[in-house]
């Protein structure tokens, strides 16, 4: 019943960093942000993949390799069993249709020049979905799709609220038919009610469309709602990744298990459960070796410092990347 | 008449309800004015002038400013009033043809360099620096001096010379948009580069660049009226500020007139450009 | 609880005026806060949170109107001259940002920054300012506090930042602090040492906190008392356990069961239909009567407001919900 529909194999991505006239006096080789080191995983039809993470951990970084943003410097995607980073499918707009990406900021992803009808029709004609006489009224069944008012076709994003704008995103990337959506914190800058309203449309549109939707948060509530399966990414590397209800009631990786324990419960009486992390993310300027985490972690042993866990599979749970899983999870 | 008033009443919320806000500043209201009636004067300078502006006059040369002459008239008799009103003519358009190729080549490359980046931009940068090291009159000068005076080549020197401010403004403007999600939008969505700079990234980051224009445009008449001064632009005997200026010199003191009313003019057009600049800064940006 | 409040806050209203109108940022909030509690301020973006705040310290009366009353230990301050204010701000009441980024000054070293102000609220001499300000540093959990003294604001991450901010703030050991939104810009998991760092100088200081947040965990977690804000009015307040666990008004409900906790994984979430009405044109009756399934004939004409349902809880509404289970019944 499964079906893969995209693998990315062994991520990496750095950013070289421009280096100052300081560096280049004291000929200081020049850095680079390793963004991503080494990701590998895989969607199914279907499904929602929740992506989690601190801020800077690679989330978004991610999210804009699969859409072609960004160039990775290794490393592999495959969609529909064809390498997109590839010459033949470089040339092929249709992996530009068939998966779609929606922006955190509801104030910058929409074009202030040009009214909601105008930024839909565009998508609709380029890609050439529809005859051009029937453009309008495509216009106005994504609208409705999407809940906003016939109206909206003549207004400029400024007329409208984040909530709305989020909407007419959505609207946008649904216009061209596509089979994956690459969520990245949508909803992250909007109220918790207006949250609930957006995360309502999508996964009801989820559900009628069959879409395969990449869910990236740092909201950890909010991702365990939505989700199948959820990765949890630390300093560019899936430390953790498995069944969304497995994971959150019970994380393996000492990592995931900080990350839920920081949430805030709704609980007042829950208080103080938390598992204090010392320290912050290092920075992805110098990734500390062998186990990422290590730095930060209460279980850290030698061979955590010089050796990289690879993430494998555990008896009743998903896939980990730590040397000491079983007897970390022996005591929980 | 009911229909007349339905869409006078539609078209007036949007677009309008702005320029009203604009027109509300003196500054614009101003600058609109003068340019305004700048332009009028520019596009039928017979019908404001009240003489022939080469009617020679041996009998009255140099007649200082009268009811008959409010401008006086110079050493042929010619009334100095209409060939400044003539001189209108050329010099707006000199702001126009001095600035608009500018203009079109400027905005076309920074967009393309901010869009493309990499060598194209290297290379753009290395001629940006190259240019603007030396101070612009002496460039212009330069190059009429090697393609000879006249108004054409004086427009063709400034272009050379003009497109590189405009071009490293629209550069930087676009880059700034860059950092928009709705360019990272328009790429996801599979929109050609073409589409993407010309229609997404170009109407977002070229406001900025009007308002240069509009100053460009006084600089422009006032570099135009130096070469014709110094006999490198407009020829005589063309009504032109800046040879009107050059006729008058040698009578300073006895007519001094002649040299001022030209002067008054290019202040007066230089103002109205940069006052409309200044409230197009707010006409133009994206509401929100 | 029994004892003297040090900060009350009576009927205080905002007002902004913009192009003409009026705008009711914040309508007659009231609240009184005791030494060591830890107050909570929730609602949606535009409530007013940041503007009652803001007028408490005195800040938003320049470039808006502020009536009513904020008494802090007894001395009016709405009604201070500029220079007494002064006095207070800093050495009596700090107050901590949102952007940490912006908030310090890029250009100057963090000990300097923490300098100046204990020697502008403090006697301290020079010596005592340094080893003062090092102490501080330490106690906000900045490792290797006495060498970091010299290093600029960009040289810290955001959350050590934040951490620099709430050492400037807590340096002349103030008696109220005002947070807005501390956490907002940080990771769940520095938000937990931030507000954990908050909750402990609190205690050992006897320091007052009024938290600003739109999380509603964040204040189960750390509040003693909360008031919700809806259109710049307090719709409910009272104690955190039973604001959160029974709440009373429906907004507040509304707003608990938006947040995806105990829900069946991949259902509908329970959304508050609509969106919050303008300030500019706030309906004549309950703010909240165009989204609330409980209004009634009296809600689209009169406005309700805050009345005692329980010992120290208040809640503004014509139709409080039952208060508990059993009532509803
Ligand atoms: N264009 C870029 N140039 C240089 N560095 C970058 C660029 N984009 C991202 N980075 C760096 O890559 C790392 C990962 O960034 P990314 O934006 O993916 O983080 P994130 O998990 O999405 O964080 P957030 O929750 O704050 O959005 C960060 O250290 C960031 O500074
Ligand atoms: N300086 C100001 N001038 C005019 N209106 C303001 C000003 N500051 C805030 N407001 C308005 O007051 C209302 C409440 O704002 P605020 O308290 O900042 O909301 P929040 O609850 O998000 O902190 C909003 O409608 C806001 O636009
Ligand atoms: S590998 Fe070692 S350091 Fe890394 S998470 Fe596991 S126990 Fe901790
Ligand atoms: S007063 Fe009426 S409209 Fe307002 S919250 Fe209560 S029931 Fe709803
Ligand atoms: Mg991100
Ligand atoms: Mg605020």
């Amino acid at each position: 019943m499964t079906q893969t529909v995209m693998k990315i194999d062994d991520l990496h991505l750095s950013f070289p960093v421009s280096r100052s006239l300081l560096d280049v006096v004291q000929r200081r080789p020049g850095k680079s942000v390793n963004a991503l080191n080494g990701v590998s995983l895989e969607l199914q039809q279907g499904e929602t993949l929740g992506v989690v993470g601190e801020s800077g951990c690679g989330k978004s970084t991610l999210a804009r390799c699969i859409v072609r943003l960004y160039e990775p410097t290794s490393g592999q995607i495959h969609f529909d069993e064809q390498n997109i980073f590839g010459a033949a499918a470089r040339k092929d707009r249709s992996y530009n249709r068939r998966v779609q990406m929606m922006f955190q900021d509801p104030y910058s992803s929409l074009n202030p020049r040009m009214t909601t009808g105008d930024i839909l029709a565009e998508a609709l004609r380029v890609h050439q979905m529809r005859p051009e006489a029937e453009i309008a009224p495509r216009v106005a069944e994504l609208l409705d799709l999407v809940r906003l008012p016939q109206d909206a076709a003549e207004k400029l994003p400024h007329e409208f609220s984040g909530g709305q704008r989020q909407r007419i995103a959505i609207a946008r990337a649904l216009a061209v038919e596509p089979e994956v959506l690459i969520a990245d914190e949508l909803v992250s800058a909007l109220d918790v009610s207006v949250q609930a309203q957006v995360v309502n449309l999508l996964l009801e549109l989820q559900q009628r469309l069959h879409l395969t939707i990449l869910f990236v948060a740092h909201d950890l509530r909010l991702v365990r709602h939505v989700s199948n399966r959820v990765a949890v990414i630390y300093l560019g590397r899936i430390v953790e990744i498995g069944d969304s209800e497995t994971l959150f009631s019970a994380p393996s990786h000492p990592y995931s298990q900080a990350l839920l324990s920081a949430a805030p419960s709704l609980d007042p009486d829950d208080k103080g459960a938390a598992i204090q992390l010392e320290g912050e993310l290092p920075s992805p300027l110098n990734v500390p070796p062998g186990c990422p985490f290590h730095v930060r972690c209460r279980h850290v042993t030698a061979q955590c410092r010089t050796v990289i866990p690879a993430l494998r599979a555990l008896e009743g749970r998903g896939e980990v990347a730590c040397h000491h899983a079983e007897e970390i999870n022996q005591h929980a | 008449m009911s229909d007349a008033v339905v869409t006078s009443a539609k078209s007036s919320d949007a677009p309008l309800s702005r320029l009203q806000l604009a027109l509300r500043k003196p500054g614009f209201l101003i600058g609109a004015v003068i340019i305004g009636f700048s332009t009028l004067l520019a596009l039928f300078p017979s019908f404001f002038a009240p003489y022939d502006p080469n009617f020679i006059d041996y009998l009255a040369v140099r007649q200082p400013p009268s009811w008959a002459h409010p401008f006086g008239t110079d050493m042929l008799g010619r009334d100095a009033l209409s060939r400044v009103i003539h001189a209108y003519t050329v010099n707006m358009q000199m702001a126009i043809l001095a600035t608009v190729f500018a203009l079109t080549i400027g905005v076309t490359i920074g967009a393309l360099v901010g869009y493309y980046r990499g060598v194209a931009d290297m290379i753009f940068g290395r001629v940006v620096d190259a240019i603007i090291t030396f101070p612009f009159l002496v460039l212009v000068i330069a190059v009429v001096a090697v393609l000879g005076p006249g108004l054409i080549k004086m427009y063709i020197a400034i272009t050379l010379v003009g497109w590189v401010y405009y071009a490293r403004l629209m550069r930087a403007e676009v880059i700034a948009q860059m950092g928009n999600d709705y360019a990272s939008a328009g790429i996801v969505m599979g929109y050609s580069d073409r589409r993407i700079i010309f229609r997404h990234l170009l109407p977002n980051a070229i406001t900025p660049v009007i308002v240069y224009w509009m100053t460009d445009m006084a600089l422009a008449i006032l570099l135009g009226s130096s070469l014709g001064y110094l006999g490198l632009g407009a020829q005589p005997p063309h009504a032109e500020w800046g040879v009107l200026i050059a006729e008058g010199r040698n009578f300073i003191t006895t007519a001094w007139w002649l040299s001022l009313m030209p002067g008054i003019a290019i202040v007066i057009t230089g103002l109205g450009f940069s006052l409309i600049g200044d409230g197009l800064a707010d006409l133009l940006r994206p509401r929100g | 609880m029994t004892d003297h409040p040090i900060l009350e806050v009576e009927n205080l209203c905002t007002t902004f005026s913009r192009g003409g109108t009026d705008l009711p940022a914040v309508r007659d909030v009231s609240f009184a806060l005791c030494k060591g509690q830890v107050q909570g301020l929730v609602g949606e973006s535009g409530s007013g949170k940041s503007v009652t705040l803001r007028s408490i310290l005195g800040l938003a009366r320049h470039y808006g109107e502020v009536r009513g009353s904020v008494r802090w230990q007894g001395q009016e301050l709405t009604t201070m001259s500029e220079r007494q204010l002064r006095k207070i701000r800093g050495r009596e009441i700090a107050m901590i940002f949102q952007e940490p980024m912006t908030s310090l000054n890029p250009l100057l070293t963090v000990g300097t920054q923490l300098t100046e102000t204990l020697k502008a609220h403090t006697d301290l001499g020079r010596r005592a300012r340094r080893d003062r300000a090092i102490e501080m540093l330490d106690h906000v959990g900045i490792p290797a506090a006495a060498s970091r003294l010299g290093e600029y604001p960009h040289q810290f991450s955001g959350g050590m930042r934040q951490r620099v901010m709430i050492a400037i703030a807590l340096a002349a050991s103030p008696k109220l602090l005002l947070a807005d939104e501390p956490t907002t810009a940080l990771d769940v998991t520095i938000q937990a040492q931030i507000l954990d760092l908050i909750l402990k100088l609190a205690d050992e200081m006897s320091m007052g906190v009024v938290l600003v947040t739109h999380d509603l965990g964040v204040v189960a977690q750390t509040c003693d008392t909360v008031s919700v804000m809806y259109a710049g009015r307090v719709v409910e307040q009272g104690d955190v356990r039973q604001v959160l666990q029974t709440p009373r008004h429906p907004y507040t409900e509304g707003l608990m069961r938006s947040v995806p906790q105990d829900v069946p994984p991949r259902t509908q979430l329970y959304s508050v239909p609509g969106t919050p009405p303008s300030l500019f044109s706030l309906p004549e009756g309950c703010a909240f009567a165009p989204r609330c399934q409980a209004a009634g004939p009296a809600c689209q004409t009169a406005r309700p407001t805050l009345q005692d349902i329980a010992p120290g809880r208040q809640t503004a509404c014509f139709h409080p919900l039952p208060a508990t289970q059993e009532d509803a019944a």
